[in-house]
């Protein structure tokens, strides 16, 4: 693929929250990622940039960063489709603690899925016999759409609701406890839609729908929120919340 | 679980009340227009709605709808932007809602007694 100017200009944050914005010239290559770019500037440029990333193919979902104002996976994210005028900015993903450069703390986003009951509970010993799981079913149906989820953090950097309050559970925790409202095989389904009620759960989701137009596996948590709030209604009515 | 079980219950009358308001709103502007485009006058309108017990009972449950329905969604919205939870905040709301059910009960007297 042919490319533009021969050099990108790369202004990437340095340090922790107080941190600041250093530009960088990076040489422009074929098919090159915003991830490539990044670790241009580490081996090239700057051995003391901190960035992280593992698989570099879209598996391990450890490499998002905020690349032009947009949560994305750097590894997944051509630097042709995200450069305005040969610029990129790069930024750690929002909504999360700086521990340095582009390196956030993801402690609280995944201590919000131990709090969503993010843990599959089932009742079977290795003694039973298999579960039959009808894969046709709606309840599958809606555990397969969201089961993909990576935890990569992009959807609980580009929502709102998180900004606004600090101790919503966020999308990614949210669907994750939807996926396991709707696997019959688990039996914390009352436990768990208690624990994602109440104003730091699903109730407060304003049905933006950032977390589902940027989740890179194309999942839609919104949807799930949807579904935990009518799961939870239907509870309440049966006076089981 | 007192705060997942309260709100849920806000979730729920929310929406019933969006429910209920989307169809007054619809009724509510079509009288407006009919109304209006008929070109009835003040007066006019007053003969029709004093003492007609359909009217009355289709705008007190409209305003119930609104007590119901704004003060819900702006203590999402005193919690998100002014950092208003707790017993305070929803003690004030609560009485916006009596407010609300007191100046849409006043526009009722007027309109039909």
């Amino acid at each position: 693929m042919p490319v533009g100017a021969q050099f990108l200009r790369v202004s990437v944050w340095r340090g922790t929250h107080d941190g600041r914005y250093v530009e960088y010239r990076v040489p422009r290559q074929t098919s090159q990622t915003v991830l490539d770019v990044v670790t241009h500037i580490q081996r090239k440029l700057d051995s003391t940039l901190a960035y992280r990333y593992a698989c570099r193919v879209g598996m391990c979902g450890s490499c998002a960063m905020t690349v032009n104002g947009v949560a994305r996976w750097t590894c997944r994210t051509h630097v042709s489709a995200v450069a305005q005028d040969d610029r990129l900015e790069i930024a750690p993903l929002a909504n999360l603690p700086v521990v340095r450069d582009l390196v956030t703390d993801m402690r609280e986003f995944f201590d919000k899925w131990t709090r969503a009951k993010g843990q599959f509970q089932g009742s079977r010993t290795r003694r039973d016999d298999f579960a039959a799981v009808n894969p046709q079913s709606k309840a599958s149906q809606a555990l397969q759409a969201g089961i993909e989820c990576i935890g990569c953090g992009v959807c609980y950097a580009s929502c709102d609701v998180v900004g606004w309050r600090a101790d919503y559970l966020g999308p990614a925790a949210l669907n994750r406890a939807w996926t396991l409202i709707n696997d019959t095989r688990d039996v914390a389904r009352i436990e768990r839609l208690r624990a994602i009620s109440g104003d730091a759960g699903c109730h407060s989701c304003h049905t933006h729908m950032s977390c589902t137009e940027r989740c890179p596996k194309h999942i839609a948590p919104t949807a799930s929120i949807a579904g935990l709030k009518r799961a939870t209604a239907a509870a309440m009515v049966k006076g089981d919340l | 679980m007192q705060n997942a079980l309260l709100e849920a219950r806000l979730w729920l009358a929310q929406r019933v009340s969006a429910a209920v308001l989307g169809i007054c709103v619809v009724v509510h502007l079509i009288t407006i227009i009919y109304a209006t485009r008929g070109g009835l006058s003040a007066a006019e309108i007053l003969a029709r709605t004093r003492g007609n017990g359909p009217w009355l009972a289709f705008y007190a449950v409209f305003v119930l709808a609104v007590a119901v329905h704004v003060p819900i969604g702006l203590r999402a919205i005193a919690a998100e932007w002014l950092g208003w939870r707790g017993r305070t905040g929803d003690a004030l709301l609560i009485t916006f809602s009596f407010a609300l059910v007191a100046m849409g009960f006043g526009a009722i007297w007027g309109l039909f007694f």
